[in-house]
């Protein structure tokens, strides 16, 4: 029994070694987040099975279509990398981030569109179809093929880049592209190179766990957050590192199962959180070199006369709305009211605090689910009680978890916000005596008092507004200013005796706080809480909409939420919604950096140049 | 202006440049020919490496020209300006530390025109104390064997134009005369070479021309036996 767990979880992390050894790469060289690798792993999955439908009969067919696959997600990598992420290499890292997921949104439609919606179980590899006894257990052939293809493949990518020119080349970019540009290294190509590389790696081990665990269009988020946590583990850039963190995080998987079914994605994290903890940079990694000609992030200075009347004037506005006798308005205001709340949490910590947070959608469900639960339990004013304990059990998760995420900086902290948000989500799904699983929780109305749409819209705009102010307030209060001293001058903020470590965490907790009370809000409008609130795609919603709106801008994330959740709603209407707003996310990300709040600036600079 | 020329060296017009808002360098004027070593002196935060970073175009130029033999460099990208034969050996050496010492030389090999291009040989032969490390990681050698390797790095791209950044800096007296020894060479073969020092003794050795750059203007440029004469401008720009 347990011998067969072993095994089962040897041959997983190989596959998740290719994956997470694409990602490592494609990181250490173009210093991108690739999200879209998930979406390339899956890729190879749905194209290998087309293959090997067609030719893998016999093994002549077999491993040439796996081989196939594996280059053909190569060629797209490539291509994306070309058409999409080339205009967006001198942006902020996170408009990079958003464009990757742009592609997830696009490639998760086209997959659709072409093989659509039902799963896909693959061929099993001819010869490799049986199963060997092993200590009494029946143990796959195909899992012995796949524990030996991970050393291999590690083998042929370490001669790749010890012994080549080109490795050699992209082990020099790894380390100091700036000083590798002024060696007259062409990047440009090289990162194509990369990607092909690293995406060909992403599709080869979708196109060998097709005989294992099949097609389906979940694929791509699922092994997104495992991998990311490998590559932090094994250290960023190391292959060695991605090898023996693949093997560990395998079988903690594993284990996980094993021990606690409920959660297995625990075990999982707790791993992640022990090495980081001894080892900031992995068990192989080096210390990220800060890129150089660091500019300071935004001032926010207080609103000025103009600002505060075009805010008391749409203040007026969403106090009127509800004249329109028009309930689809409110719902949608509320929504906005909900979405605006949760978006400047974001904000606050993306913005003053310099933290960058891909997991944010953690915070809004445990207030979600708490403020639910709270409700189920009690009778009489359990929406008041609910809406008052959702922000304090968020923000004890958000100190929880916090305290761990900003001992941690730059990417490592971004992708161990990710890690707690799965870990959530996984609870959601899982635990399901508490959360009813992906049947989520009913029934969830508001107060008698409250239950019409106008009053909840009342309520939820107040206190959407009160805790908005709160936050700006924080922002220019001693507090703010510590934060954005750490965020821009870490050094010499500790220097004059800021704990900036100290502040982080507390402003982690905050931001936490508010969104969970946007979570609970958002609860009692809609009746019902689903655990798909705390997964990837909600918590990259929330950055959509702090970048759409402007990082630059403390009134950024209140516009930027307004116009996703109009947007968003204008484009659900289509079958192909995710396609199109990958496209407006992309589109956004290239051509508007500085956010809907930084429009005015930007044709401001653009008639002086006209003028000039 | 983009007329191409016979070689005539490094041409530096008017250029500007600067971090954030600030300018911290304003309408700098030089030229390097081929065989000449220039040397840009002043005090630390003058500019002085500001001026090569413009150059080689880590640095966005607000206003002027640069072009190397004839050819406007100023609107193309690091790598095309190290291309067209400017090398750059940069303050802090950045050797790719991760990488043995001849994976550092094949990181910055190009393939030059003429035949008698650099080979790991012949840097070996220039720099004695390279060769025995070839094989070691470039992490664990000394400061003056990583500016060895910095500069060697550099020169398997067959530049016709360095640009020197503060290669003297906390090196050994004896490693400093080393050095000196190598860039006349160098400059004997013919290359031109910008030089950021604060060395004066180093300087004096190896360089032609003198050119002062204080609060970011170029203050003074004359030959180095002018400047030795000119007690009041050493006073005035380098006493510190």
């Amino acid at each position: 029994m347990l011998t067969g767990q072993i095994l089962t979880g040897l041959a997983g992390a190989s596959v998740l070694f290719f994956i997470a050894a694409g990602l490592s790469l494609i990181f250490g060289v173009t210093k991108i987040v690739n999200f879209a690798h998930g979406s390339f792993y899956m890729l190879g999955a749905y194209i290998a099975y087309t293959l090997t439908e067609a030719f893998g009969a016999s093994g002549l067919g077999f491993w040439p279509s796996i081989l196939l696959s594996a280059l053909a997600v190569g060629m797209i990598g490539a291509l994306a990398e070309i058409t999409v992420l080339k205009p967006v290499y001198k942006a902020p890292p996170l408009f990079q981030l958003l464009v990757t997921f742009g592609l997830v949104l696009i490639i998760e439609d086209l997959t659709l569109l072409v093989w659509g919606p039902e799963d896909r179980l693959g061929q099993r590899a001819p010869g490799l179809s049986g199963a060997v006894e092993l200590l009494g257990t029946q143990i796959p052939s195909y899992d012995f093929f796949l524990i030996a293809a991970g050393p291999v493949v590690l083998g042929l990518v370490w001669l790749l880049l010890n012994k080549t020119r080109w490795g050699i080349l992209v082990r020099a970019a790894t380390e100091d592209r700036e000083m590798a540009a002024a060696l007259g290294i062409d990047q440009r190509i090289l990162f194509t190179g990369v990607f092909f590389l690293g995406s060909a790696l992403a599709g080869l081990g979708g196109a060998l766990q097709l005989p294992k665990g099949g097609a389906d269009l979940m694929m791509d988020l699922t092994v997104i957050a495992p991998a990311f946590v490998v590559v932090v583990v094994g250290g960023m850039g190391s292959l060695t590192g991605a090898y023996v963190a693949a093997v560990v995080i395998g079988l903690a998987n594993t284990f996980g199962v094993v021990l606690l079914p409920q959660a297995t994605l625990v075990l999982m994290f707790l791993v992640m959180a022990v090495v980081l903890l001894l080892r900031p940079h992995g068990l192989f990694g080096q210390p990220e070199r800060a890129e150089r000609g660091h500019t300071p992030g935004a001032g926010y200075p207080a609103a000025g006369a103009m600002e505060k009347a075009i805010w008391s004037v749409v203040l007026i506005g969403a106090l009127l709305l509800p004249l329109a006798q028009d309930d689809f308005i409110l719902v949608l205001a509320t929504d906005i009211a909900v979405a605006a709340l949760f978006a400047t949490s974001l904000h606050f910590l993306l913005g003053p605090a310099g933290l960058v947070s891909f997991g944010h959608a953690a915070y809004f469900a445990i207030g979600a689910y708490a403020a639910a639960l709270i409700s189920q339990q009690i009778d009489g004013p359990g929406m008041e009680i609910a809406l008052a304990s959702a922000p304090v059990l968020a923000g004890a998760a958000a100190l929880l978890f916090g305290w761990f995420c900003v001992r941690l900086s730059g990417i490592y902290f971004a992708m161990l916000t990710l890690a707690v948000a799965q870990i959530v989500w996984s609870l959601c799904v899982q635990w399901t005596d508490l959360t009813g699983g992906d049947d989520g929780l009913l029934g969830l109305w508001p107060s008698d008092w409250a239950d019409s749409r106008m009053v909840y819209y009342y309520l939820t705009l107040a206190l959407s507004l009160a805790a908005i102010l709160l936050l700006r307030r924080a922002v220019h209060a001693p507090f703010g200013f510590a934060l954005r001293a750490g965020r821009d001058a870490k050094a010499r903020a500790e220097a004059i005796g800021i704990d900036v470590m100290h502040q982080q965490w507390l402003a982690f907790a905050l931001a936490g706080a508010a969104a969970g009370l946007a979570g609970a809000l958002f609860v009692f409008s809609k009746g019902s809480i689903f655990p798909d609130e705390a997964a990837i795609p909600r918590s990259v919603d929330a950055l959509v909409m702090v970048l759409l709106g402007g990082v630059g801008h403390l009134a950024g994330p209140v516009l930027g939420s307004a116009a996703f959740t109009l947007l968003h709603d204008q484009l659900s209407r289509f079958d192909q919604w995710r396609l199109l707003l990958g496209i407006v996310i992309i589109l956004v990300s290239t051509l508007a950096p500085a956010g809907l709040s930084g429009l005015p600036a930007m044709i401001r600079a653009f008639a002086m140049r006209r003028r000039i | 202006m983009t007329s191409p020329q016979a070689a005539n060296g490094l041409t530096i017009e008017n250029i500007s440049a600067g971090y954030g808002q600030a300018l911290a360098i304003r309408d700098i004027s030089l030229t390097v020919a081929p065989g000449q070593v220039v040397a840009l002196l002043g005090r630390n935060g003058a500019g002085k490496s500001t001026t090569l970073k413009a150059v080689m175009g880590m640095l966005h130029l607000r206003s002027g020209s640069v072009s190397m033999d004839g050819v406007t460099v100023s609107n193309r990208p690091v790598h095309a300006r190290a291309r067209t034969g400017i090398g750059y050996v940069p303050e802090d050496r950045r050797i790719f530390t991760g990488l043995t010492v001849s994976e550092n030389l094949e990181a910055g090999r190009r393939p030059a025109d003429g035949t008698d291009a650099w080979t790991p040989k012949k840097l070996f032969d220039l720099f004695p104390n390279l060769a025995p490390a070839r094989d070691r990681h470039a992490a664990q050698l000394s400061g003056g064997e990583q500016q060895m390797l910095a500069l060697a790095r550099t020169l398997m791209g067959n530049p016709r134009m360095l640009l020197l950044d503060e290669p003297s800096e906390g090196l050994a007296p004896v490693i400093v005369d080393a050095l000196a020894q190598v860039v006349k060479t160098l400059k004997q073969e013919g290359l031109g070479i910008l030089l950021c020092e604060q060395n004066t003794v180093f300087t004096a050795k190896v360089a032609d021309r003198a050119a002062i750059i204080e609060s970011g203007s170029l203050q003074y440029e004359g030959s180095m036996s002018e400047l030795a004469l000119d007690d009041a401008v050493r006073k005035r720009y380098l006493a510190v």
